[in-house]
């Protein structure tokens, strides 16, 4: 028999997406301990996470001072001596200052957990921020930031993220250099008495997670000793969009120019999020998607170009990115929102809908890789206060949603008045 | 640990089998074993190009993402000096669609002017967003010519400039696919929710039928051993002042990489490593410094980097980097520290196997290096370094004709 290499071999729906739910155990101070045990490798994940206190205008990179310097120092051990410790166990430890959370996260094999949690104990509830420390934290942070300074993609999404939200919150503002002249150790320590207690504290454990494991958290986060007498209370940011549409940042030595465009949206709580997910991959989530193949795979103006809705606690937006060569930015310009005008005046054929359906259940199977992956799809339900239902729906609304709703939504929520910052030359 | 199973079928095409049951996915890799180092020095940066214009189309399908998209999987690829590699990641159920697609163009591609055209533009675009764009972006396109003499390391895997990719013809992308495109030079690896029965089905359903072709035989001019000590200044728009020393090693199968990896975990792998200690914390002369090995499999380079802190005389900065790496020579690790980064590679690696696409990756690597079984064996290799063979590789190492320094400064 002749092997036919013209058709493509039949293929199989997805059916079912298991996910893995966490189980959860109360602590003694009222601390939700979260927990996924699936994994046969002798390892573990603990994230600590912790709602960020009210952003404070005066000092306003204080809150991701405080995270990145947790370990830093305390009134035990030196901040070398602190790496030493994490090192010593073959541990990992990470740590980031989102715009509505800051975590803490050790990886360690499940041997070495006994080393190494009493260090995160020490480290969350005693941190002390040493002088010396802090003022070669702020040093080493400015020098950093001057790098970043002299690129185009990190300048457009600084800008893009203060025209969207004004300089008003967390999620606008944008940082210059001297802010970091600003940060006090006082300041660092008020935050993390306020921010790193056990009222405000969610634990979540991945991995081969046993009776051990949770008995080794209980006993060292469980209990009074970092609870705070005050219930923190966080207010909502102040978002104070731009009225200028277009905002030029003019670098007349590039070669290429970042585009970032786009407008404000809503969160992962509204009931018109999943279908904007399917609507946002035929646009710019994926490789083939329209973006894609016309400005790069037709048109050759970029290495990359994509689109993302991103959902915050209290925000969402819509935006587009990408570098093109600078004697091509306004063509690139032109066929972006022509593309945004495809979406809002033709239905997506069936052919690609299907396909972008398939692709999309197929990726997030994929996404599935491990106990990790289960408690990250976790993690991104319980910090917007949903539950499973949320990708039940998704599934749902893949499989289901039509070409005539999502040119409705693209009427809806892509019409005009995009914001647009472009970084480079036009 | 990673179980697998290997067959080869009669045109030279060596298949790995890893069964993962507990996963709903499947991973293709095909890994070919060509890279910017096999490039005509007149002709540089075809290796990766060529990577691209594998995803054009092939001889019986017109187009390579649609339908693998269709099934739910996703694709792509990455070009070293070494290798170039190929991946598929797609429900099991769909595994045959990743068959179909991958064997198609190694059979044939659809060699066509406009996805040459296209392509020639996309990765000159990307040289400039990787390397041209960027503050210290083309570190590597100086660092390269003058650590290599002779040795196809000399330039990097997009080449040495934007006019060889510019130039590159049809004719060229049709003798480079001839050379090094076929059976006898490729490493496939399934692995996941897959059987061993069923991949030899596939595999010799799909790849069985295409021509062994020739087998490339590499014969590469290996580079001197270097007599001088060699220095380069770039002044360039940048904000700090930046150091890179490159030193040459050996190649990735030699037993003394082992602890030539270790000495740069020991310098500066974590808060607690000697370089970072030293230089960024307690003195402090630099806002960031690393040392990493490139792990190449011809003789490579030891890298240490840093940007100094504003107003520390570059002098100043790169005594401080010997005085560290003189320490390793002249004194005896302590049994602690070397036991630190032991561990760290011990968690790395368990960590690193969690993931599928990694574990599909690495046996196909190992198996170019000479047997995927080997990759099972690294955790203990690295246990076994001891105190005096880390002295042993940083003593041969760290001397200045052995190293090139590129000082590239500040113009403002």
């Amino acid at each position: 028999m002749i092997l036919d290499r013209k058709s493509e071999p039949q293929f199989k729906a997805i059916s079912s997406i298991k996910l893995i739910k966490p189980e959860c155990q109360k602590l003694q101070n009222g601390i939700d301990l979260y927990f996924i045990d699936a994994s046969e490798a002798d390892l573990v994940r603990v994230e600590f996470i912790f709602p960020n206190v009210d952003w404070n205008a005066a000092q306003p990179l204080a809150i991701g001072a405080t995270n990145s310097m947790l370990n830093e120092g305390t009134p035990h051990y030196t901040a070398s001596q602190l790496a030493d410790k994490i090192d010593f166990y073959g541990a990992f430890f990470q740590h980031e200052a989102g715009f509505d959370h800051s975590s803490v996260t050790l990886y360690s094999l499940n041997k070495h957990l006994k080393s190494t949690l009493p260090i995160i104990k020490e480290i969350i509830t005693e941190a002390c921020f040493p002088e010396q420390e802090l003022s070669t934290y702020i040093q080493n942070s400015k020098q950093k930031l001057k790098v970043n300074q002299q690129k185009n993609d990190f300048l457009a999404r600084k800008k893009f993220n203060q025209v969207l939200f004004g300089d008003n919150s967390y999620y606008g503002y944008n940082v210059q250099a001297e802010d970091y002249d600003k940060l006090t150790r006082e300041e660092l320590l008020a935050v993390r008495a306020k921010q790193y207690t056990a009222g405000n504290c969610i634990i979540i454990i991945s991995g081969k997670v046993k009776a051990e494991e949770r008995q080794l958290i209980a006993e060292l986060f469980g209990n009074d000793d970092w609870l705070s007498d005050e219930k923190l209370v966080v207010s909502k940011p102040v978002l104070e969009p731009s009225s200028t549409l277009v905002n030029f940042v003019e670098r007349p030595d590039a070669l290429q120019s970042a585009i970032r465009l786009g407008k404000p949206l809503f969160n992962k709580s509204h009931p018109d999020f999943q279908a904007m997910q399917v609507l946002n991959t035929v646009f710019g989530g994926y490789f083939g998607s329209r973006l894609m193949s016309n400005i790069r795979e037709d048109k050759g103006y970029t290495y990359g170009i994509g689109s993302a809705i991103v959902s915050l606690k209290e925000a969402g937006y819509f935006f587009v990115a990408t570098e093109v060569g600078a004697e091509v930015c306004s063509n690139a310009l032109t066929e972006i929102y022509k593309e945004i005008d495809i979406l809002k005046n033709i239905l997506i054929p069936d052919e690609e809908l299907s396909l972008v359906r398939n692709y999309m259940l197929g990726s997030f199977l994929g996404s599935l890789e491990n106990a990790f992956s289960h408690a990250d799809k976790f993690k991104g339900i319980l910090l917007y206060g949903l539950d499973y239902d949320y990708y039940e729906n998704f599934f749902e609304t893949v499989k289901t949603v039509t070409p005539q709703h999502l040119q409705q939504l693209a009427n809806k929520y892509l019409a005009d008045n995009f914001l647009e910052v472009v970084v480079g030359k036009k | 640990m990673i179980n697998f199973e290997r067959f080869t079928l009669n045109n030279g095409l060596r298949v790995l089998v890893h069964e993962d049951p507990a996963t709903p996915m499947a991973v293709l890799n095909v890994l070919y074993d060509v890279g910017a180092r096999d490039e005509d020095p007149t002709k540089t940066g075809f290796a990766h190009l060529f990577e691209h214009l594998m995803f054009g189309g092939s001889v019986n399908i017109p187009s390579y993402d649609e339908p693998l998209q269709r099934v739910g999987g996703e694709n792509n690829a990455f070009t070293t000096n070494d290798i170039t590699n190929y991946y598929i990641q797609v429900p099991a159920v769909n595994l045959e669609t990743a068959f179909w697609l991958e064997s198609d163009r190694m059979l044939s591609l659809a060699f066509s002017e406009k996805s040459l055209e296209v392509q020639r533009n996309v990765v000159c675009e990307e040289f400039k967003q990787r390397y041209l764009n960027q503050p210290y972006g083309d570190v590597w396109l100086n660092l390269r010519p003058l650590a290599f003499k002779k040795h196809p390391y000399q330039w990097a895997t997009i080449g040495k400039e934007l006019s060889h990719i510019e130039d590159a013809t049809l004719d060229d992308v049709k003798a480079f696919f001839t050379k090094h495109y076929n059976p006898q030079n490729a490493i496939l690896v399934v692995a996941g929710k897959v059987k061993l029965e069923e991949v030899k089905q596939l595999a010799e359903k799909w790849f069985g039928p295409i021509p062994a072709g020739e087998r490339y035989n590499r014969n590469l001019i290996q580079e001197p051993v270097q007599t001088e000590a060699r220095t380069q200044t770039i002044k360039a728009k940048v904000p700090l002042n930046a150091i890179y020393k490159a030193y040459h090693i050996g190649d990735r199968k030699q037993k003394e990489f082992y602890a030539t990896d270790l000495i740069s975990d020991l310098l500066s792998r974590g808060d607690s490593s000697r370089l970072y200690r030293s230089l960024v914390k307690e003195q402090p002369l630099f806002s960031e410094i690393n040392a990493y090995v490139s792990g190449d499999m011809d003789p490579g380079l030891f890298i240490v980097e840093g940007k100094l802190v504003n107003g520390v005389e570059m002098e100043q900065a790169e005594a401080a980097i010997q005085v560290e790496l003189e320490r390793l020579k002249n004194e005896v690790l302590q049994q602690d520290e070397l036991t630190k980064v032991k561990n760290k590679i011990e968690s790395t690696m368990v960590f690193s196997e969690l993931n599928l696409l990694d574990r599909a990756m690495n046996l196909a690597y190992f198996e170019l290096l000479g047997d995927a079984a080997n990759y099972n064996l690294e955790r203990e290799k690295y246990q076994s370094v001891t105190a005096n063979q880390i002295q042993e590789q940083a003593n041969k190492i760290f001397t200045d004709t052995n190293c090139s320094t590129l000082y590239y400064l500040s113009e403002n």
